[in-house]
């Protein structure tokens, strides 16, 4: 295997972690949506660009957009 | 280099699931879902891999060119869909939960009275 | 079960699944050595028999497309879902439009968000036509492509008010957009069996490998799926939206 490939995978090991070790939701949502593009990276490197493609959409798009409209709401309250 | 590109979906399974089961939060259990779900994604496509391989587009390519495993790659695309549709509901399900209980914390809903 | 136990339990689980796991993983091939039978049958395949160059998704429409339109009605039971969940309750009522998201006073948007939403909205449109009729050319398809659309839209309501994107959700054409996007698989799936072969045959003139008019019905299926995600995206994001800007509680009772 190539430094590349070793190198992207151990990113998004870390990527991971970094995302469950973050407590706050606000901040996950923006680690959240770095490792989807580390993930989207890794599919890129895998030879696989539908997949990356569909990655980055989801989860560095609309997967923190979601987040992001949730805690709008929690933290607005019912004021 | 196996133990690698095998090793990094068993870590995001079990790191994931750390965050579901010692989450105080229910949006961060919901966020820690997601790299469970990244880690199938991950396994399929190391699995599929195949050195000096292209990717199986053979719009510039010729169609003899040896490529990866497109199967597992229509399998990945699936499962990043279903990820975001069941995230979405469960957000959905935790903002209600917030309106009516006042608190996200898994711990402290469970030891609410049943009305 | 207190944290600390729990956590504990949890590690030895864990270091058992993992355990589990790895003994498993050691009897797959070596990295890089995959020789999965389907996958090289298609890849040799898929070209000349459908005259499609996206490998991928001749998989997702065509030779297994019954699996996706499972897929798409995950995603439309989903969007359904969201709207039932986050439907007004009793105890509250659509307020007037107003951004209480934090409490402080919010900024009117600045001019530069303005300018660059209205820059980047029609070329995000455009590229996601691009990459839903291109689907079964290059990497891209009906989802990628929906979800860009979707984007572009809300790119509307960064730039500009949230009365804007509230038109849109009593917008009845969202609404038929998502389920015309759903129905139209199936009947796509349907001509397969009026042609008098299998539901979801690839029965349309297969065209010259390369062009747009490609691929029989892949095309065509891309189109419908963009449609659906689209439409469906943006109805799942209004819904999110409608719940901090316009719901409220009933004044004097608790939520």
């Amino acid at each position: 295997m190539s430094g590349l490939e070793a190198t992207v995978l151990v990113l998004v090991g870390m990527g991971g972690t970094a995302v469950v070790a973050v407590r706050d939701p606000l901040r996950q949502a923006m680690v959240a949506s770095l490792f989807g593009i580390l993930l989207a990276i890794l599919f890129f490197v895998l030879q696989a660009p539908d997949v990356a493609l569909s990655e980055i959409v989801v989860g560095a798009v609309a997967l923190p957009l979601m987040i992001l409209l949730s805690l709008a709401k929690i933290r607005g309250g019912s004021r | 280099m196996s133990v690698l590109a095998y090793g990094v979906p068993i870590w995001l399974l079990v790191v994931g699931l750390y965050g579901i089961v010692t989450s105080r939060n229910l949006l961060h259990q919901i966020i820690s879902l997601s790299v469970v779900q990244a880690s199938t994604s991950v396994l399929l496509l190391t699995v599929g891999f195949r050195a000096g391989a292209a990717a199986p587009v053979f719009a510039d390519i010729p169609a003899t060119r040896p490529a990866v495993d497109p199967v597992v790659q229509a399998l990945s695309l699936t499962d990043a869909v279903v990820g975001a549709t069941v995230s979405a509901l469960l957000l959905a399900v935790a903002v209600q939960v917030h309106k009516r209980t006042g608190t996200l914390d898994p711990d402290a809903l469970r030891r609410r009275p049943e009305r | 079960m207190t944290p600390r136990v729990r956590r504990v339990v949890f590690l030895v689980a864990a270091g058992a699944l993992a355990g589990v796991l790895a003994w498993g993983f050691g009897g797959l091939p070596r990295f890089g050595t995959f020789d999965g039978a389907y996958g090289q049958i298609l890849n040799h395949v898929a070209v000349p028999q459908r005259h499609i160059t996206d490998v991928v998704a001749a998989v997702n429409f065509d030779y297994r497309g019954f699996d996706t339109l499972g897929e798409e009605f995950i995603f439309f039971a989903a969007v359904l879902g969201v709207a039932l969940i986050l439907r007004t309750q009793r105890g509250e009522h659509a307020g007037h439009l107003a951004d209480h998201a934090t409490g402080r006073a919010v900024p009117p948007t600045s001019d530069a968000v303005r300018v660059l939403g209205l820059l980047l909205t029609p070329p995000a449109v455009l590229f996601s036509i691009y990459v839903v009729t291109h689907g079964h050319l290059t990497p891209g398809g009906g989802f990628q492509g929906g979800v860009i659309l979707a984007t572009g839209v809300l790119l509307i309501y960064l730039a500009g008010e949230f009365d804007d994107l509230h038109g849109l959700y009593t917008e009845p054409a969202l609404e038929r957009g998502a389920a015309v996007g759903v129905a139209g698989y199936v009947a796509i799936g349907l001509l397969g069996m009026a042609a008098g072969t299998a539901f979801l045959d690839n029965v349309l003139p297969l065209g010259r490998l390369g062009s747009i008019f490609s691929a029989g019905t892949v095309p065509l299926i891309n189109l419908s799926v963009g449609l659906e995600i689209a439409a469906g995206l943006v109805l799942l994001l209004t819904n999110f939206l409608h719940q901090t800007i316009v719901i409220r509680p009933v004044v004097g009772r608790s939520a």
